[in-house]
């Protein structure tokens, strides 16, 4: 795509089955891996509940679709903001979320930790550093 | 640019997620579109996503006295020649249909408008990466 690299934003909003933003958004992020941008994935207000562990959707009829997260290292996705606000206008903590990794292939393939927890503010000045946001 | 040296023409891409009528999202996206068109800005492309692509189907029949939020999309988009992109998942899961996917899915109809074209989300990330700044309208 002629050498631009742009810092991708996928901003997160929403609760993962009440509505269909969570899973599209996904599949616009593991479409736009093959592109090869700057990458990130952000997840404030409900958006949070996307991350939580232990999702079971047998009982509603839907696509367990929470263990593609576990994949996004896979797509080169390495940097996954949480708000902590978020979180703890939820009760939630970082235990309540799924331990996604991305493997280092210049460091023998050591796993490294996906998620990052940030501040309100500092997710402001993140955002703002974005040349593009995808919001969801 | 109009009359003013100062300003500064820019590449915008669109993408709009909410369907007509039962959000603003479509409405606002369009008189954005329209006013930087008119104003000398380039638009790359207006992506539909989510219940967005049902802004594509020729069948809307909203009452005479309210807008024609379809017919009016495709209007600009012919005054333009706008890139109309309307995203083939999500056209899929709602029934947004083209000759090709009738033919590809077996599907005994199409809706699409013809101002309208189906194609990947692809077309998203290029237009995101091509254009000075991607405007989504949403809920």
């Amino acid at each position: 795509m002629s050498g631009v690299i742009k810092n991708f934003m996928y901003l997160n909003r929403r609760a993962p089955y009440g509505t269909i933003y969570a899973w599209e958004s996904l599949e616009v992020v593991l479409i736009g891996a093959a592109f090869d941008q700057d990458v990130s994935l952000a997840f404030v207000d409900d958006g949070v509940y996307q991350l939580v562990k232990g999702q079971q959707t047998a009982e509603i009829g839907m696509k367990n679709f929470s263990p593609t997260y576990s994949a996004l290292g896979d797509y080169e996705v390495k940097k996954i903001f949480v708000e902590t606000e978020s979180l703890e206008e939820r009760g939630l903590t970082p235990d309540d979320l799924q331990h996604l990794v991305w493997e280092d292939e210049d460091d023998d393939w050591a796993e490294r930790d996906s998620i990052r927890f940030v501040s309100r503010a500092e997710l402001a000045e993140i955002m703002e550093a974005s040349d593009v946001v995808f919001s969801f | 640019m109009g009359t003013n040296p100062f300003e500064v023409a820019m590449k915008f891409a669109i993408q709009v997620n909410e369907g007509p009528y039962q959000h603003q999202a479509s409405d606002s996206a369009y008189f954005f579109t329209k006013a930087a068109l008119e104003k000398g800005h380039e638009i790359f492309r207006v992506f539909f996503y989510h219940d967005g692509v049902d802004n594509a189907t020729r069948l809307t029949t909203p009452p005479q006295d309210d807008r024609n939020i379809v017919e009016r999309w495709a209007a600009l988009g012919e005054k333009y020649d706008l890139d109309m992109i309307v995203c083939v998942a999500a056209a899929q899961r709602r029934g947004i249909v083209d000759d090709g996917e009738a033919k590809s899915n077996g599907k005994d109809a199409t809706n699409i408008h013809p101002a309208f074209k189906i194609s990947g989300l692809g077309q998203l990330i290029e237009a995101a990466i091509q254009s000075d700044r991607l405007m989504v309208f949403g809920d």
